[in-house]
């Protein structure tokens, strides 16, 4: 049958059967390089046409509707523009760290692309430790925004980015925990063994109550940690004009707006992961002709599917609710979230060993 | 309270109070100097209780000016306005920004429009005229800017 | 100016809100203070858009010195040349047919609700939601359309002179106009769905700003925000010009005296004007939509004050007149001026979001407080 791991295969066997095994390997990581970028633009604009079409919907307005057919290049010709723009560099910026800080949040995007199994058996580094790189690896992203507002020396990105930073690192914990409980369940931090596992149903169905609770604090936490609405507090363009990056312009600009639309995407597509199965069909328990008919639909599609109904309920949250002050942010974490979300692993690993789940 | 209430209570408390006919009000004249006490006097009265201030004010006349306050009370719904005239230089008066705390913007606008000094005022400085305006006054009748007034 | 920038002593953070900021909806200029996230003062610096209206207004006719108050509060444009009109037509002693009456005061309602739609958009958009922006948009449309087509302009109308109205009412106004309350009363109820049940919002707005009584009246403060504070202030019911006086409504008061308060009360303002203008379109006088006036008019000697409840609060016109065809001396008591001086001491100790919650709710205007 076709799908994306078969190509990769075949991509594999040609490359092996043609070259020496040293230049396989290089080959592959240009190819995989590649992918990645491609991916990554293309996500930016997806995701980018996606908002403002959902933003439109909600609005009982068109959106955009005049570059190309229902104005789908809207975003390739945006880009062009940003491109075009000079990039500006204020006077009193710290220059050096003030030009590195968009590249490395889009470096932390990038890193985070490599344990994400996009379809059945493709993925870029199957590593056995994947959840724990993912949660390591995205608290590096909130440097990239200190950075930004520390360097900009402007007040507004200072206080932007000092939001961020007390923000990310502690919806972080949330998160955390949240992706805890389906570690206990599955009691592997390998991506495709929590896949795997969920074989004869979802975590979200099989994991019932708990689950559930996890479910939305871990939603509740990504859209904090991608710095949405309403948790859009580093850029809350009403208070802070554009939070940590005021100062930013043209291309610095937009890899800032990239990082953050890839973000989106890597959180849900973790969430999709963890809860939603990933790229496993919708399977139910031992239904075998069902289940059967389910994996016609090819893996990838089911990924895809599910992370964009996640990215999906967070543009949704963004354009619906109004914004969260800071102190009620933090409230709403060490409050509330926090000893949920304690109570609640509490709750999974007793469920857990009790074998309470289906 | 009505009109003639109104003068019977005031002339009790300030004697030198002239009351002037015409207009929707009742116009009191005073002296600048007695401005403070009666202002104050006004407000903390229970039969006056002049708790709120809407309207202050300052009417270049070319030989002296006078400052124009209108009173209300929220609780009894009578009006005064209290007229009080000032020199032509150097114009000054008691500021009631304490009393009715409105008055610390609107006498900050009379004092770069006309140039009427608040005596004790907090914080005196120009509010809506850009810096380096101290001292030419664009309400005054006198006033005079070539390049921005358009005569019509 | 030098101290407005960097910190201050005390290691105190200076910021400069506006005047080209994304709340402020204008060019008001606000240094704050700010200790971390917490508001230590708010100095209002203004004057970007003074073009000194009372000066203006010195070499104007009494005909004209109308239009230049559109210019003033543009969302209660109406309002404002209505009060203008009503202090001419009370200096002379003109009769308002009762047509003209009628239709002033539709338009006035209207206006205010046009108005208050504004600042229920623009107000959620300070707090972050963005949505509410064009459903309160696409009603105010339907408002606008109607006053273009009777006015002919759909922000400064300047549709009132004194003695009457400039034209007679378009042929489809009143069918437009109860289309629109038709709708209207049910996209009222949706505005509370939409934003005032949400919890977010709940706590954003209650116990924000606090403005108690005492200091509101001491503030000078008028209109919603006053009313939010829980003291009755509404021209219309305390001073009534027109036919507001036989007209039923009423007066929407809050006690909270916080944000949610005056937010509150702006809704359900909206309401009533509602109510104003169900009572008045099918009754509109037939007759003349204007008095014979004299080609030039002149004020007698003396002082008038006539004040009108606009969108935001107690709107005066003070005319000092010498008897000539242009007026001597003219203030203008706008109420956002008088509602901004309470915006420091509502600040002071509050987070820095708060202050954008508390401006959407003082709802400035910021030609109506430069003048």
């Amino acid at each position: 049958m076709w799908s994306i791991s078969n190509i990769a295969n075949w991509v594999n066997e040609w490359l092996g059967k043609n070259f020496s095994a040293a230049w396989v390997t290089v080959f592959e990581m240009v190819i995989a390089g590649i992918l990645v970028i491609s991916l990554f633009a293309v996500l930016g604009l997806i995701l980018v046409i996606m908002e403002r079409k959902v933003s439109a919907w909600m609005q009982i307005r068109l959106g955009p509707n005049r570059v190309g057919p229902k104005g789908l290049l809207q975003s390739a010709a945006d880009t062009v523009k940003l491109l075009v723009k000079e990039a500006m560099t204020p006077n009193g910026a710290d220059k050096f760290l003030f030009n590195l800080a968009p590249y490395l949040a889009i470096v932390v995007s990038m890193l985070l692309m490599a344990p994400i199994a996009f379809a059945k058996d493709f993925m870029l580094w199957d590593l056995n430790i994947g959840v724990l790189y993912v949660s390591a690896i995205s608290s590096v992203s909130v440097i990239s925004i200190l950075m930004a507002g520390w360097a900009s020396n402007n007040k507004y990105s200072l206080m932007g980015a000092m939001r961020s930073g007390a923000q990310i690192v502690s919806y972080e914990l949330s998160a955390g925990l949240a992706i805890l409980s389906i570690v206990v369940l599955t009691g592997s931090l390998n991506m495709n063994d929590i896949i795997r596992s969920q074989a004869d149903g979802w975590w979200i169905f099989k994991g019932h109550f708990p689950v559930w609770i996890s479910f939305i604090i871990f939603l509740i936490a990504i859209t904090a940690e991608t710095n949405r609405a309403p948790f859009d507090l580093a850029e809350a363009e009403s208070e802070l004009t554009a939070g940590f990056h005021t100062e930013y312009s043209g291309m610095k600009f937009a890899l800032f707006f990239l990082a953050e639309y890839v973000n989106v995407f890597i959180v849900c597509a973790i969430g999709a992961t963890l809860f939603l199965g990933g790229w496993m069909p919708f399977h139910i328990g031992h239904w075998e002709g069902f289940n059967h008919i389910m994996d016609f639909i090819p893996s990838s599609l089911w990924f895809f599917g599910k992370t964009f109904f996640l990215i999906f309920l967070i543009m949704w949250f963004r354009w619906t609710f109004p914004r969260l002050r800071i102190d009620q942010l933090l409230n709403l974490e060490w409050k509330y979230l926090l000893p949920i979300g304690m109570i609640n692993l509490l709750l999974v690993t007793a469920m857990a060993i009790l074998k309470w789940h289906f | 309270m009505t009109n003639e209430e109104l003068k019977i209570k005031i002339t009790e408390l300030l004697p030198s109070a002239t009351f002037e006919e015409g207009g929707d009000f009742l116009n009191i004249n005073i002296e600048s100097k007695d401005w403070l006490s009666f202002a104050m006097q006004l407000n903390s009265d229970n039969t006056l209780a002049f708790d709120y201030l809407f309207c202050l004010t300052c009417v270049d006349w070319k030989t002296h000016l006078t400052m124009v306050y209108h009173l209300t009370s929220t609780k009894f719904r009578h009006n005064i306005v209290i007229k009080s005239k000032l020199e032509k230089v150097n114009p000054a008066i008691e500021t009631v920004c304490k009393i009715w705390r409105t008055a610390e913007l609107h006498e900050r606008e009379v004092y770069e429009m006309f140039g009427v000094n608040f005596l004790n005022h907090p914080d005196l400085r120009l509010l809506i005229l850009p810096d380096g305006w101290e001292g030419r006054n664009p309400l005054l009748k006198d006033f005079d800017d070539p390049i921005n007034m358009i005569k019509l | 100016m030098v101290e407005e920038i960097g910190t201050t002593a005390d290691g105190d953070l200076i910021i400069n809100v506006g005047p080209q900021h994304p709340a402020t909806h204008g060019v008001l200029h606000l240094v704050i203070t700010l200790n971390g996230e917490t508001i230590k003062k708010v100095e209002p610096h203004l004057g970007y858009i003074h073009r000194s209206i009372e000066k203006m207004c010195e070499s104007l006719s009494y005909r004209q010195f109308i239009y230049v108050t559109s210019r003033m509060d543009y969302l209660s444009s109406h309002i404002n040349n209505h009060g203008c009109a009503l202090l001419v037509e009370k200096a002379m002693q003109i009769e308002v047919p009762a047509r003209a009456q009628a239709i002033r005061v539709l338009l006035d309602e209207l206006t205010r609700i046009a108005s208050h739609e504004l600042w229920w958009g623009a107000m959620a958009m300070d707090l972050g939601a963005f949505t509410p922006f064009f459903h309160a948009f696409r009603e105010r449309e339907m408002i606008n359309e109607i006053m273009e087509d009777t006015c002919g302009a759909r922000l400064t109308m300047n549709y009132i002179l004194p003695g009457g109205v400039l034209e007679d009412i378009h042929p489809d106004f009143v069918k437009k106009t109860k289309e629109f309350i038709a709708l209207f009363k049910r996209k009222v109820d949706e505005y509370f769905e939409l934003l005032t049940g949400n919890i977010i919002f709940q706590n954003r707005m209650k116990g924000v700003g606090i403005l108690s009584a005492e200091d509101a009246i001491s503030f000078g403060c008028s209109g919603p925000t006053l009313r939010g504070s829980g003291i009755s202030c509404d021209v219309r019911k305390h001073y009534p010009y027109e036919i507001y006086s036989q007209l039923q409504f009423e007066e929407v008061l809050e006690t909270g005296c916080d944000s949610l308060a005056r937010y509150l009360v702006r809704l359900r303002e909206m309401k009533q004007s509602i109510h104003i203008i169900e009572q008045l379109i099918d009754n509109i006088p037939e007759g003349d939509f204007q008095a014979k006036t004299k080609a030039v008019l002149k004020l007698p000697k003396g002082e008038f004050y006539q004040r009108v409840e606009t969108a935001r609060g107690e709107f005066g016109i003070y005319v000092v007149s010498e008897g000539g065809t242009t007026p001597y001396r003219i203030k203008f008591r706008s109420p956002g001026f008088s509602n901004l001086s309470a915006l420091d001491h509502m600040a002071r100790g509050s987070k820095i979001g708060d202050l954008v919650a508390m401006m959407g709710t003082l709802d400035l205007v910021i030609p109506d407080i430069d003048r």
